[in-house]
């Protein structure tokens, strides 16, 4: 899977938990612009697991703050 | 001699903006500000002046029947334990000053360990300075690089503490739920080492968890497991070892954390394991070697208390009753609680939003009933808690005013 089609399905995946519509780019952080709780981060990173059946562990995702650097790790971790 | 010494003073320069590293805490210093200015008295600056039994207190000046207190069994009175550490106490001192693996193990440190060995019927047991600390050292210590801890969310803050401490990959699962803890065990890579972590009772609901099924899940994918009894010993389970052994699948279980500090009305933890290896981890486990050994007092008093909890069946009987007779009642007042039927010693509350819990708790210790207040980040789903906890010793006519309090508190506060 290419970084664009991971990108799109991360979109889709973003969308319940996007509660305010906030415009997505790659620069868009999850803890400032999207203020996710521990609890949301939990829920979406289920669901992003779920999806390309994956683990994304806490100390990975203590690296990641936007959703750029999301799309890049789930992309490795897929091709 | 240290380098500094003979270098004369260095001239004081502060080079650009340097935040105040308390500034983090503004949001917290500002909502109990907030809190503290509406007149609740200060839920966590409590102060028990005098401790009359297990079940009451005198907490700022008012007689105080205790209902929060994890004190399960009520063991904290209870003579013989009392008359045992009064003894250690004058025959051994008032602590070892120092290590467990230097000069800190007594006798009374080998006897207790070796009452947890026959109260849980396992091989080896190591005894910590707090449950804290046997989280913190048992966890970090097994789990390295490489290796992957599984874990339940809402886990206890010492075993989110452990996981941090230690070089694991942590993942954790949804509250309970065997189908995502699966999917996550199922996903590790070949050949690294695997740790599921569950509790018994989890604290903030009083809810239990589903051992019998999610331990077969992870002896299926060769995981290790450990389970934090804390809130289940004495209490849950035939022989009174927790949840694991209520639910029959105690054998699978390859750590049990406990501690002396609910049931066993001490202070102190520890883990019991059958692990062939299990005598190593007290040379490597940080938590246990670099710090000081329990009082000989202490380590007196929780043997005595163990062995007494191995015949406590009566007392849990009455501590079960207890317990049901106060979920029925505060169901029926109207409150809502956190299990729909009562699973273990611990009712817990579900507060509106912390305003009026902050109010509710107010209006209870008016009344002469002391509960927790638990409130996010601790508690799950970011809610306010009234925790409850009930001891043996509370007598049923205790229960009864128990539920008074709280239906003239419930109705002044407009909660019910
Ligand atoms: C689940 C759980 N584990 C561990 C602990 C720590 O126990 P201790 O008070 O002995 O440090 C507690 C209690 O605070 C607990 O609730």
């Amino acid at each position: 899977m290419d970084r664009a089609e991971v990108n799109e399905k991360i979109r889709s995946l973003i969308e319940p938990f996007n509660k305010k519509g906030v415009a997505i780019a790659d620069g868009t952080t999850f803890a400032g612009d999207l203020e996710f709780d521990s609890l949301t981060v939990m829920d979406f990173v289920a669901a992003i697991e779920d999806e390309f059946d994956i683990i994304i562990s806490m100390n990975q995702q203590a690296e990641i703050e936007t959703f750029g650097q999301l799309v890049d790790a789930v992309t490795k971790m897929v091709s | 001699m240290t380098e500094g010494v003979n270098q004369p003073d260095q001239p004081e320069t502060v080079s650009g903006h340097t935040p105040d590293l308390f500034a983090k805490f503004d949001p917290l210093i500002a909502m109990r500000e907030g809190l503290l200015a509406s007149g609740v008295e200060d839920p966590f600056d409590l102060v028990m002046e005098k401790v009359l039994s297990p079940t009451r207190a005198v907490c700022n000046g008012r007689e105080t029947i205790l209902l929060g207190t994890y004190n399960y069994m009520g063991m904290t009175f209870d003579p013989e334990v009392i008359e045992a550490g009064k003894q250690a106490l004058a025959d051994f001192g008032a602590g070892t000053t120092g290590s467990r693996v230097l000069n800190g193990t007594y006798q009374g440190h080998k006897e207790v360990e070796k009452a947890l060995c026959e109260f849980y019927a396992m091989d080896h047991a190591m005894v910590f300075s707090t449950g804290y600390q046997a989280n913190l050292g048992i966890i970090s210590t097994i789990a390295g690089k490489g290796d992957y801890i599984v874990l339940d969310i809402d886990s206890h803050a010492s075993i989110w503490d452990g996981c941090k401490l230690g070089d694991a990959e942590i993942v954790p699962f949804k509250h309970n739920d065997i189908e995502a803890m699966e999917k996550r065990l199922r996903r590790i890579p070949d050949g690294a080492g695997k740790l599921v972590i569950l509790e018994g009772v989890y604290s903030m609901l009083g809810d239990i968890a589903p051992l019998k099924e999610m331990v077969a899940v992870a002896k299926k994918h060769g995981a290790m497991v450990l389970v934090d009894e804390a809130h289940s010993m004495g209490f849950i389970g035939h022989h009174g070892r927790g949840v694991a052994e209520d639910q029959d699948c105690l054998a699978d279980v390859d750590f049990v954390i406990g501690t002396f500090s609910k049931s066993v009305g001490t202070v102190g933890g520890f883990c019991v394991s059958n692990h062939p290896k299990f005598e190593i981890l007290r040379l490597v486990c940080r938590p246990y070697v670099f710090t000081a050994s329990l009082p000989p007092s202490v380590v007196a008093t929780a043997a005595t208390s163990i062995r007494k909890l191995m015949h406590g069946s009566n007392k849990r009987a009455h501590l079960w009753e207890n317990s049901k007779t106060l979920h029925a009642g505060l169901k029926a007042l109207g409150f809502q609680l956190g299990t729909e039927e009562p699973q273990s010693a611990i009712v817990a509350v579900i507060m509106p939003d912390l305003e009026r819990g902050a109010a509710m708790w107010e209006a209870l210790i008016e009344g002469g009933l002391y509960v927790n207040l638990a409130r996010p980040p601790a508690t799950p789903a970011n809610m306010t808690l009234l925790r409850c906890s009930l001891c043996a010793e509370h007598t049923g006519e205790e229960v009864q005013t128990i539920l008074g309090i709280f239906e003239a508190a419930g109705k002044a506060v407009g909660i019910i």
